[in-house]
């Protein structure tokens, strides 16, 4: 890898989006209108907002930066672009890896909105430090996205990747806790859960909406969701093939 | 004589198909070789194995002394794909930067040179999915010409050019070439392929022709290149097996400097 070239990738990634200013718009709009809809579903009913609410805050960003960032490498590898820059001195990881600080930054920035609209207009209420739901917020989007740049890898259309993401992302959401407790489920799907990183994504914002301070178990949790995004993205790197048919 | 491209009886098989049945030639350093052969020949997967991007059955391919796709390599070649792989969604000069960037030593200078010589100094701020079609690929050219390589694969780089224009850039590819850059350009048009030291003609994945536009003019016995290409292609073409003819053209013709 090269930092020069690692930072200009994330820095041409932007300037994209700085030129899709409606896309841009959606990433921070859309899930503000989705927990605003939460809300109200749950209306008056303030302790299971406090618990749901609070678990949108990390599935949100995740479904989202899934969905955008296959799309994103999917249009490099259709556009010829992907083809060309595999002839340049770049490496694998310094796309990869580009993307994943390019993202990160969009992340943060929805991440404030969405924290603050909870906090704020909805009085969510933990435990714990706000902040820190905002840190696992953003660990979960950046997750959502180091998994959705892999599975592109595995998509060659559209039709492909859009299905990537039922596929990889609804089990996670059912075996998470947040529709039935984890030992609640079929035996056999409670030691699935325990294999799927969103599963900790939930634990650690149930962590700190239970606790005050910070837990062991949260900072292993933020941890485990961090490392499945670095794995996911070593593993696309991998994938990616410079030699094709 | 030094060859910047030796390709050793290569053979490649796309989607169940031999696309290249046992290619050998080579390419002298600061020439320009041109490609020339109907569609589906397989100039595109040539290139590709030049560059080091296709999978091959067998052969060799050797850049500049060393295998095709070495990473060394990527630093030195360049390769213009046939369609404009450029980011749509930013302008030429975003563009252009960001490829400059992925290259050692590259300054603003080279990138506003490389602009100014696709002739889209004026639309350097525009962003490339509002550029007309020509302008679409000059701005991909532009991407590749940046980073100065000693060796440029070019795929049908004038396509969609008027005349004006596709002068302007072979009087470019001349100048790079006598600085000491080797190119092989795929071209359809028959003046442009007068302009390469030598020609390469492919058809059905093997070569029915490798010599200077001159040595082929004669031995179609005729003036015209077009003409030259047609008869070269229908007289393999009754003769069939193009392997037997194999020796007498994959000799590497002397280039007159």
């Amino acid at each position: 890898m090269n930092a020069r070239i690692l930072f200009s990738t994330t820095h041409r990634v932007l300037n994209q989006l700085r030129h899709d200013k409606r896309t841009l718009a959606l990433t921070v709009v859309v899930p503000a209108l989705l927990l605003t809809l939460i809300y109200y579903v749950f209306d008056g009913q303030k302790q299971v907002f406090n618990h749901v609410g609070l678990i949108m805050l990390g599935i949100f960003p995740f479904v989202l930066m899934f969905l955008i960032t296959s799309i994103a490498m999917l249009r490099e590898r259709t556009t010829g672009t992907l083809e060309r820059l595999l002839t340049t001195p770049l490496a694998k990881a310094d796309l990869l890896f580009g993307y994943a600080l390019a993202f990160a930054v969009v992340a943060l920035l929805q991440g404030v909105v969405l924290t603050a609209i909870a906090y704020w207009a909805f009085g969510l209420s933990v435990n714990g430090n706000i902040w820190l739901v905002l840190v696992i917020a953003v660990a979960d989007a950046i997750l959502g996205m180091a998994l959705g740049l892999l599975c592109s890898a595995f998509a060659q259309t559209e039709f492909q990747a859009v299905q990537f993401m039922p596929a990889v992302v609804f089990p996670q959401l059912f075996l998470c806790g947040l529709f039935a407790g984890r030992d609640e489920m079929a035996g056999f799907l409670g030691g699935i859960s325990k294999a799927l990183p969103m599963t900790y994504a939930v634990e650690g914002l149930e962590q700190v909406g239970a606790f005050a301070g910070t837990t062991a178990i949260m900072w292993r949790d933020l941890g485990i969701v961090l490392g499945a995004a670095v794995v996911a993205l070593a593993l696309a790197a991998a994938t990616l093939r410079r030699r094709t048919d | 004589m030094e060859h910047a491209i030796d390709v050793d009886n290569l053979v490649v098989r796309r989607g169940g198909r031999t696309v290249l049945d046992g290619i050998s030639c080579r390419m002298p350093a600061g020439s320009i070789t041109g490609l020339v052969g109907p569609s589906g020949s397989g100039k595109t997967t040539l290139m590709r194995a030049i560059v080091g991007v296709q999978k091959i059955v067998s052969g060799t391919v050797t850049v500049l002394g060393r295998p095709a796709g070495e990473p060394w390599l990527r630093q030195r070649v360049g390769y213009l794909t046939q369609a404009p792989s450029v980011y749509a969604d930013l302008t030429l000069r975003e563009n252009a930067r960001y490829f400059a960037s992925l290259y050692e030593g590259i300054t603003s200078e080279d990138v506003d040179r490389a602009i100014h010589d696709v002739g889209l100094a004026d639309a350097a701020d525009q962003v490339v999915g509002t550029m007309s079609g020509g302008q679409h690929s000059r701005a991909s050219l532009a991407c590749v010409l940046l980073a100065k390589p000693q060796l440029l694969i070019l795929d049908e780089p004038t396509v969609g050019q008027d005349p004006v224009l596709r002068d302007e850039l072979w009087k470019r590819f001349r100048e790079l070439a006598n600085a000491g850059s080797t190119i092989v350009v795929s071209s359809h048009v028959m003046d442009e392929a007068g302009r390469c030291e030598q020609l390469v003609m492919i058809r059905n994945g093997v070569i029915i022709a490798h010599d200077t536009p001159d040595a082929v003019r004669a031995a179609a016995g005729t003036d015209d290149l077009d003409a030259a290409f047609l008869t070269l292609i229908r007289e393999k073409a009754s003769v069939g097996a193009p392997s037997a003819s194999a020796d007498s053209f994959v000799a590497t013709p002397e280039v007159a400097k």
